[in-house]
């Protein structure tokens, strides 16, 4: 018992770091290994990592979604549900593997396949190619053609809905079901461009306000409200403008559609001033104290100071967060689904209602058929908002610091 | 002393309830280098400070007494701040260009006070630029960022700035605290240039550099004026025994 309680014992010392007594002299000979170190260094990278790799599954995931739609011809790879889809059949005869083969289709097992009878492609369904994109649909004109439909996307279907998706229509549930994806465009950006018009100049005042004039009574006062109000749910702010906002405005402005863009971008505004708000504020309060002495030294006064020296030295953190309240709005989907109209239409009226990329997945995605050309266009919106942040990142941060900081800065 | 520039009576001020400066009379003289020293937290850059008001930055800052420039109260109530600072300029310790290019960190002050006309601007960057002395190295990069200039570039590059809204007095806090000895015997020579036109006021902790540019001295001391004379005087036979310690290094 005594030796294990001394084995115990010299294990427990082998990891414990030896405490040096101040009168120790300090040996530098003897590296030790410092196991506390070493695993939390590990644990924080493989945290970190695991993080990375979740969001960069998400976008494969997202993108392999979308990807079938431009994949026609080659392979065709529809979705398949292993648990409840796989007992609904629609009474519909699957095709032969045989047959298949004929038009080079990869299959991977096609008796399963065959169950759900949904990635067939015949010469034949060409002229009904939108016709079976929901389930009722399908049901109704199977009954007719004398072979074999499928209720899934097809090379057809495809083929058809990329010829659609630069067209001014978005009208998936139809018989010609069109995805055209422009209006919608046209609506987020619509959407955007008001929100940001909006917000961008009150979130910057108000820090400009916050950073430069305020006692630090009000600072501590403002700063924390405003941030509070980030964290707002956006199914409130919606719900707002649904219910209050938007008759409102339309008392005010008079025009004849209740739920519109301008409703809509003023609410997403109200999203979005808290984040351009609190980065603005903390640019601007980490500009140094120097340059504020400087100026006021100089004999300006302190909204000259504000405007010459304190906002263009803080022109990277004002950009970056115009950046985040891009995204926000970009992204938000609550708000648009519930303040917008939903209607995809193409003006540039901002009195119009609009329907915007997100809410159009979020309004849809729960009904649309699994592995559907439908589904899969809704995935390829999801990775445009994907590619749109991104690129708007990626443009702003070039322009940004390339151009806008040398003009500022000097080269 | 004859053309007194700033004048100041029986001076106090508090921070919060902590006096920093206690019963502060002084003379400036016009035209001339007056330079105050003293070891750190004696209050001569508080003092400096409130020449041009800068201390009402801070909010627990309270001034009792006068301080006269030409015989006006400068902590009168119709005393317009922004205007005093226009008179009296200043040059910190820190060099902080803005970061903004050279050209336009001369061409801030000038603007401000509603000059836009460009050529205008181009002689007084000039001029500013050459008062300075940091005409020759700046001349073939106006354009480029100030912060790409060294630390005794940077710290004549405020001085070019301050003398760009032609101010009548310039503060100076420690300006060459930071700067290695080329650099500071250029900031030095340009101290005694500019003398001719403008009045200087500088706070330093190097005595030689005090010995050298001065005219004029002032020995702080916890807040207090212990004596202020020619400086050719309190280097060489102070009245009292402290000034003589702290300039003899036998301080504390």
């Amino acid at each position: 018992m005594n030796k294990f309680k001394s084995f115990i014992k010299r294990l427990i010392g082998k990891f414990k770091e030896k405490k040096y007594n101040s009168t120790d002299k300090i040996d530098i000979t003897n590296k030790r290994f410092r196991w506390s170190d070493f695993i939390a260094e590990k644990i924080i990278k493989s945290v970190a990592f695991f993080s990375i790799t979740i969001i960069v599954l998400i976008f494969i995931f997202v993108f392999r979604e979308s990807f079938p739609i431009f994949n026609f011809g080659a392979k065709e790879k529809p979705k398949t549900e292993q648990t409840s889809d796989s007992q609904e059949q629609y009474g519909v005869p699957a095709a032969e593997p045989a047959q298949q083969e004929q038009y080079g289709v990869e299959t991977t097992e096609p008796a399963k396949q065959e169950q759900y009878g949904v990635e067939t492609s015949e010469p034949a369904q060409q002229e009904q190619y939108g016709v079976q994109t929901t389930d009722d649909t399908t049901m109704v004109e199977n009954i007719t053609p004398v072979e074999e439909t499928a209720s899934g996307s097809t090379h057809d279907d495809n083929k058809q809905a990329v010829k659609t998706l630069i067209t001014k229509e978005w009208q998936p549930v139809s018989d010609r079901p069109r995805y055209g994806l422009i209006p919608l465009l046209i609506g987020t950006l619509k959407i955007t461009i008001i929100s940001l018009l909006f917000a961008a100049p009150l979130a910057i005042f108000a820090a400009l306000y916050t950073a430069v004039f305020a006692s630090k009574r009000m600072k501590e006062l403002i700063k924390p409200t405003i941030e509070m109000l980030a964290g707002f749910p956006s199914v409130v702010i919606g719900f707002f403008a649904l219910m209050v906002m938007a008759s409102f405005l339309q008392n005010i402005f008079g025009y004849d559609v209740r739920l519109n863009s301008f409703v809509g971008g003023i609410a997403m505004g109200l999203a979005a001033i808290p984040i351009i708000f609190t980065i603005t504020e903390d640019a601007l309060t980490s500009v140094p104290k120097t340059y504020y002495e400087a100026s006021l030294a100089l004999g300006a006064t302190k909204w000259q100071t504000a405007f010459s020296v304190m906002l263009p030295a803080a022109t990277p953190g004002i950009f970056a967060a115009i950046l985040l309240g891009i995204g926000r709005v970009f992204g938000e989907t609550m708000i648009a689904l519930m303040a917008t109209g939903n209607a995809a239409m193409m003006g540039i009226n901002p009195f119009e209602s609009v329907r915007t990329l997100a809410a159009t997945i979020g309004a849809e995605m729960a009904e649309v058929v699994f592995g559907d050309t439908h589904y899969n266009v809704l995935f390829l919106i999801g990775s445009m908002l994907f590619i749109f942040t991104f690129a708007i990142n990626a443009i702003a941060e070039f322009w940004v610091k390339g151009k806008l900081m040398k003009k500022i800065q000097g080269k | 002393m004859k053309n007194i520039k700033i004048h100041t009576e029986n001076m106090y001020l508090y921070y919060g309830s902590k006096m920093a400066l206690n019963n502060i009379s002084i003379d400036i003289p016009e035209n001339k280098v007056t330079a105050l020293i003293g070891p750190s937290g004696c209050g001569k850059s508080t003092f400096l400070r409130s020449l041009n008001r800068m201390n009402d930055l801070i909010d627990s800052v309270k001034i009792e007494g006068n301080i006269l420039l030409d015989g006006i109260n400068i902590y009168d109530k119709n005393i317009d701040v922004v205007s005093l600072r226009k008179k009296v300029g200043m040059v910190f310790q820190k060099s902080n260009p803005f970061a903004k290019s050279i050209y336009e960190n001369i061409a801030y002050g000038p603007r401000i006070n509603g000059i836009n006309n460009k050529s205008e601007l181009n002689d007084i960057v000039e001029k500013s630029l050459r008062n300075a002395a940091i005409w020759d190295e700046a001349k073939d990069r106006l354009h480029d960022s100030a912060l790409g200039l060294s630390g005794g570039q940077q710290q004549r590059l405020c001085i070019a700035r301050t003398l760009a809204v032609n101010p009548e007095i310039i503060l100076m806090d420690e300006p060459a605290s930071a700067l290695d000895p080329i650099s500071t015997s250029k900031i030095e020579e340009l101290i005694v240039q500019l003398k001719e036109n403008y009045t200087i006021v500088i706070v330093t902790h190097n005595m030689q550099q005090a010995a050298r540019i001065s005219d004029n001295t002032a020995f702080f001391y916890l807040g207090e004026l212990i004596e202020y004379n020619k400086t050719k005087k309190i280097y060489t036979n102070p009245d009292k025994k402290q000034t003589e310690d702290y300039i003899s290094g036998r301080f504390g």
